[in-house]
C-alpha cells in the first residue's frame, strides 16, 4: 500500500516525513517539552476526573464570564510563546557580530520574527482584548449575557483554532519568513512556495471569523442590552471603549479577510491580483492590509484607554475628569485611526500631497490622545491616590505612553519617516506604545477584575515585582533600539558587520532578560496568589471601592450577574448607588431565563483546524470533508430549538443568601 | 421607562423588581452582519477599481460581456428579490404554504441566476479568458465569484429554512429566521445592482 506514491500524494498532500523538523534541536526539544508538558496535564485532568467538568463547564460554556476567562488564558498561554521568539531574537542579534553567524540560521529567524509579530497580535494582544471585553461589558451594562451567546462561544473557539493552526506550523512544515503583514510579491507563490505562508493565511482566517463575529455580538450588546436608565452618556468609559473598538473590529477585519482571500487566489489558483505581472500590483495589497492594520493598533488601545480610565477614577477616588470629552476622544480616534493608513508606506511613493494629507491626519490623532492624558492627570489631581498595583501601571503607561506618541508623531513627518522607514527606530516606536499602551493596561486590567472574577485578589508584592520588572525592562530593550535606528539600522536582521554597534543589542538582550523575569514574576503572582487565597479573599464583591456596575455583584459574579436588574442614573452607577442609600433586595426573587450550554462551536472549530490543514498541505479530500461536516453541522444546530431554560426562584434565593451571610460578616 | 424615578429628593429606584426583557438584538445583530459583508464586497470592488484595466494584452469587457444575457440574469435575481417579498407577505397573513410556495420560487430563480452565471463563465474560460489570464480577470472573477457564493449559500440556508418553516410552521424563530434570509436576500440583490453597473454595464458602454 505504501508503495504507491499517486495514493500517498493523495492522502498525505505536500505531507513527508522531511516536513518534520526533526533535524532542527532548538525544534526537537520544544517539542519534546511540549509535548511531556501536554501529556502531564492530560494526565493530571485525568487523575483528578476533570474531563467532564472542563467540557461541561467550561468548553461548551456560554457564560460571557467563563468565555471571558478562557480568552485570557489563551492570551497568556500564547504569550509564553510570542515572547519565547523574542528573546531568541534579542539572543541572536546581541550575539551575531564579527562573523558569528549566531545560532538561528536565517531560515529560521525570519521565521522567528514573522511568528513573533503574527502571535503577539492576533493571539496576544486580540484574545487578551476580547476577553475583558466579555467577561467585563454585560457586568458594566447591567445585563446577564451577551446577545448572542451561542455566537460567543464559537467566537472563542475560533480564535483559539487559529492559534492552534499557528502553533502546528511549529513542529508539522514550517511558518512563514514574510514578517507580520506578509507582503507579497514575497509572500507570492513564486518566493514563498512553501507552506509557511498558507499556515500565516488560514490561521488568520479562521481567527478573524472569530473576532468579527465578537465585534458584532458586542456591540449588539451593548447597543441593545443596557441597563434601563443607562443612556450612552452614562455607560462606563471601558463600556465606550469596547464599544468603539468593536465598531472598528467590525469595519476592519472583513478588509482582512478579503484582501488574504486574494493573496491565497494568487496562491492557489494563480491569480494575478498582487503579482508582478500580467497586471497584478502588490502595493494593493500593502494599502489593503494597512487599511485594517492601522484601525487595529487602535483596536487594541482603546480599550486599554478604557482600562486605565476605570482603574485612575477607582484608585483616586474620584469622578473621571472630564468624562464627555474622554467620550468624544474616543470617537474622535475610532474615526481618525481610519484616515491614516498610508503612513505606513510614505517611502511608497505616492507624492507630496498624500504624504502631507496622512502625515496631518496622523499628527491629528495625538490631538484626542494628548486630551485623554490630561483627563488622567486632572483625575489624579487632588484625588485620594491609593497606590494598589493596577495603578502603578497606570502611571507606568503614563511616561511610557507619552514617549512612545512622540516618537509616533516624529514618524508621522513624511521626510523624517523617508530616514527612519523599516528602521529600529520604529520597532522601537510600536513596541513602546505596545507594551507601554496595550500590554500596561492590560496587567492593570488583571489586577484590577482579577478578585471580581475569582473571588480574591492578586498578591500585591508579586504584582509590584512584575510590574518593575517589564517596566524597567521595556526601557532597557528598546531605547537602545532607538540609537540604532537613528543610526540607520534596519530592522529583521539575523547578523551585523560593525562590531561597534553590539553594545547596543547586548543593552537589549538584558532588557528582554529583564521582562523576562518580570512575566516569571506574573505567573509565580497567580500560583501564590491562590495559595493565599484564604487570605485575600474578596468577600465583599467590592474590594477597590469601585464606581462601576460589575463591582455590585459577588465575587464571582453568580451566573446571572443581577438577580434584579440594576437602574442607572449615573455613569458612576455603582458608587451613586452606595451614596444614596441602596438597599440590596433580600426577597422576592424570580425565575431567571438563561441560554443553555452548546458543544457545538468547539465542535465546528475543531473541523476548522481540519479544514485549515487540508488546505495547507493539499489534501484535498479532508478539504472536502470538513467542509461538508462543517456545513452539517452548522444547519444541524439550527434545528434546535430549545437553545434557554430557567434558573428557578429558589436557586437564585439560595445564592443570594449565601452572598446576604458574606456580607453580614463584614459589618 | 416611565417607572424609572430619575435623580429625586426622595429615594431613587435602584432595581426592576419586575423581569427585564431587553428588546431582541437580532435584527441589529444580523444589519452589522450584513454591513461587514458590505465591506467585503467594497474590498473586491476597490480591488476591480484600481485592477479592472489591467487587461495585460489580454481580452477587455467589450469582447467578452453578452449584455443581453446579463440583463436576462439580473432579471432573474430581481424576479426573486420580489418573490421573496411576496413569501414575507404571506408569512405576516401567516399562511405557511404560500409562503413555502413563493419561497421555492425564490429558489428556482437564485438556481436560474447561477445557471446563467455559471454558462457565462464556463463560456469566458473556454474562450481562454480565465482568471489566471490578467489582473482584471482576476479581479472580474473574484467579484462575480463571490456574489455567487453567497447567492449559493442564500440558496442553501432557503432550503433550510423551508424544511424548518414546514416541520415546525411559522413560530417566531422561524419568522425571525426568514426576515434575517430576506435581509440577506436582497442585500445581495443590491450589491448586484453595483456589480451590473460598475462591471458590466460601465465596461461594455464606458
Amino acid at each position: 500500500m505504501f508503495s504507491n506514491p499517486d495514493l500517498l500524494k493523495f492522502i498525505f498532500g505536500r505531507l513527508t516525513l522531511e516536513s518534520i523538523p526533526y533535524h532542527e534541536p532548538i525544534l526537537v526539544a520544544t517539542f519534546a517539552a511540549v509535548a511531556l508538558g501536554g501529556i502531564a496535564l492530560c494526565a493530571f485532568i485525568t487523575y483528578m476526573k476533570w474531563w467532564g467538568p472542563l467540557w461541561n463547564d467550561w468548553i461548551t460554556s456560554i457564560d460571557h464570564k467563563k468565555i471571558g476567562i478562557m480568552y485570557i488564558i489563551l492570551a497568556i498561554v500564547m504569550l509564553l510563546r510570542g515572547f519565547s521568539d523574542a528573546i531568541m531574537m534579542r539572543i541572536q542579534q546581541a550575539i551575531a557580530f564579527n562573523g558569528s553567524e549566531g545560532y538561528l540560521p536565517p531560515h529560521h529567524y525570519d521565521q522567528v520574527f514573522t511568528a513573533h509579530g503574527v502571535i503577539m497580535i492576533f493571539f496576544v494582544a486580540m484574545p487578551f482584548v476580547t476577553g475583558f471585553m466579555n467577561f467585563v461589558v454585560p457586568l458594566q451594562i447591567g445585563a446577564r449575557d451577551v446577545s448572542f451567546p451561542f455566537l460567543n462561544n464559537f467566537s472563542f473557539w475560533m480564535t483559539t483554532a487559529g492559534a492552534i493552526i499557528v502553533m502546528i506550523s511549529l513542529f508539522v512544515g514550517e511558518f512563514a519568513r514574510t514578517g507580520w503583514l506578509a507582503y507579497p510579491p514575497l509572500s507570492g507563490v513564486e518566493y514563498s512556495p512553501g507552506v509557511g505562508v498558507d499556515y500565516y493565511i488560514w490561521g488568520l482566517q479562521v481567527a478573524g471569523v472569530g473576532t468579527t463575529l465578537s465585534g458584532i455580538n458586542l456591540i449588539a450588546t451593548i447597543v441593545k442590552m443596557r441597563a434601563p436608565g443607562m443612556s450612552f452618556m452614562k455607560m462606563p468609559v471601558f463600556t465606550w471603549t469596547s464599544l468603539c473598538t468593536n465598531i472598528l473590529i467590525v469595519a476592519t477585519f472583513p478588509i482582512l479577510t478579503a484582501t488574504l482571500v486574494l493573496l491565497s487566489l494568487d496562491r492557489y489558483v494563480g491569480t494575478n491580483f498582487f503579482t508582478n505581472d500580467l497586471g497584478g500590483n502588490p502595493m494593493m495589497y500593502i494599502n489593503l492590509i494597512w487599511i485594517w492594520g492601522h484601525p487595529e493598533v487602535y483596536i487594541l488601545i482603546l480599550p486599554a484607554f478604557g482600562i486605565f480610565s476605570e482603574v485612575v477614577a477607582t484608585f483616586s477616588g474620584k469622578r473621571l475628569f472630564g468624562y464627555a470629552s474622554m467620550v468624544y476622544a474616543t470617537c474622535a480616534i475610532m474615526i481618525l485611526s481610519y484616515l491614516v493608513w498610508l503612513h505606513h508606506f510614505f517611502t511608497m511613493g505616492s507624492g507630496a500631497s498624500v504624504n502631507a494629507f496622512f502625515g496631518i491626519t496622523t499628527m491629528i490623532i495625538s490631538i484626542p490622545t494628548g486630551a485623554k492624558i490630561f483627563n488622567w492627570l486632572f483625575t489624579i489631581y487632588r484625588g485620594r491616590v491609593r497606590y494598589e498595583v493596577p495603578m502603578l501601571w497606570t502611571i507606568g503607561f503614563m511616561v511610557t505612553f507619552v514617549i512612545g506618541g512622540m516618537t509616533g508623531v516624529m514618524l508621522a513627518v513624511p521626510p523624517a519617516d523617508f530616514v527612519l522607514h523599516n528602521s529600529l527606530f520604529l520597532i522601537a516606536h510600536f513596541h513602546n506604545v505596545i507594551i507601554g499602551g496595550v500590554l500596561f493596561g492590560l496587567m492593570a486590567g488583571v489586577t484590577y477584575w482579577y478578585p471580581k472574577a475569582f473571588g480574591y485578589k492578586l498578591d500585591p508584592f508579586w504584582g509590584k515585582m512584575s510590574f518593575w520588572f517589564w517596566f524597567i525592562g521595556f526601557y532597557f530593550a528598546f531605547m537602545p533600539l532607538y540609537v540604532l535606528g537613528l543610526m540607520g539600522i534596519t530592522r529583521r536582521m539575523s547578523q551585523f558587520d560593525d562590531p561597534s554597534l553590539q553594545i547596543w543589542f547586548v543593552i537589549a538582550a538584558i532588557g528582554a532578560g529583564m521582562i523576562a523575569i518580570g512575566i516569571l514574576s506574573f505567573i509565580i503572582q497567580l500560583v501564590v496568589s491562590y495559595i493565599k487565597r484564604e487570605e485575600l479573599k474578596d468577600e465583599t464583591g467590592d474590594p477597590w471601592h469601585g464606581r462601576t456596575l460589575e463591582w455590585s455583584t459577588s465575587s464571582p459574579p453568580p451566573e446571572y450577574n443581577f438577580a434584579f436588574t440594576p437602574v442607572v442614573h449615573d455613569h458612576d452607577s455603582w458608587y451613586d448607588m452606595k451614596n444614596r442609600g441602596y438597599a440590596r433586595p433580600l426577597q422576592g426573587f424570580k425565575p431567571i431565563h438563561m441560554p443553555k450550554n452548546t458543544g457545538t462551536g468547539a465542535i465546528l472549530a475543531a473541523l476548522n483546524i481540519a479544514l485549515a490543514f487540508g488546505l495547507i498541505w493539499y489534501m484535498w479530500w479532508l478539504v472536502v470533508v470538513s467542509f461538508v461536516a462543517i456545513i452539517a453541522v452548522a444547519i444541524g444546530h439550527t434545528f434546535n430549538y430549545k437553545r434557554d431554560y430557567y434558573i428557578p426562584a429558589e436557586t437564585v434565593s439560595t445564592e443570594e443568601g449565601k452572598r446576604t451571610e458574606l456580607l453580614a460578616k463584614q459589618v | 421607562m416611565s417607572n424609572i424615578q430619575t435623580q429625586s429628593a426622595e429615594k431613587p429606584q435602584f432595581y426592576l423588581e419586575e423581569d427585564h426583557h431587553p428588546e431582541g438584538s437580532t435584527n441589529l445583530g444580523f444589519w452589522l452582519y450584513l454591513m461587514s459583508d458590505c465591506l467585503i464586497f467594497a474590498t473586491l470592488f476597490a480591488t476591480y477599481a484600481v485592477l479592472g484595466r489591467n487587461y495585460a494584452a489580454g481580452p477587455a469587457p467589450a469582447d467578452l460581456f453578452d449584455l443581453k444575457l446579463v440583463a436576462i440574469n439580473t432579471a432573474m435575481l430581481l424576479f426573486s428579490s420580489i418573490t421573496y417579498g411576496f413569501a414575507m407577505l404571506q408569512m405576516e397573513r401567516g399562511a405557511k404554504q404560500e409562503t413555502l410556495f413563493w419561497l421555492a420560487v425564490t429558489g428556482l430563480f437564485g438556481l436560474a441566476f447561477l445557471g446563467i452565471e455559471l454558462y457565462e463563465f464556463h463560456h469566458m474560460i473556454h474562450e481562454g479568458a480565465t482568471p489566471q489570464r490578467s489582473a482584471f480577470l482576476s479581479a472580474f472573477f473574484t467579484l462575480v465569484g463571490t456574489h455567487g457564493l453567497h447567492v449559493t449559500f442564500g440558496i442553501i440556508w432557503l432550503v433550510t429554512l423551508m424544511v424548518q418553516v414546514s416541520k415546525h410552521g411559522l413560530i417566531a424563530e422561524n419568522r425571525r429566521r426568514l426576515m434575517c434570509l430576506s435581509m440577506f436576500w436582497h442585500f445581495l440583490d443590491v450589491v448586484w445592482i453595483g456589480v451590473f453597473s460598475v462591471v458590466y454595464l460601465m465596461g461594455v458602454v464606458g
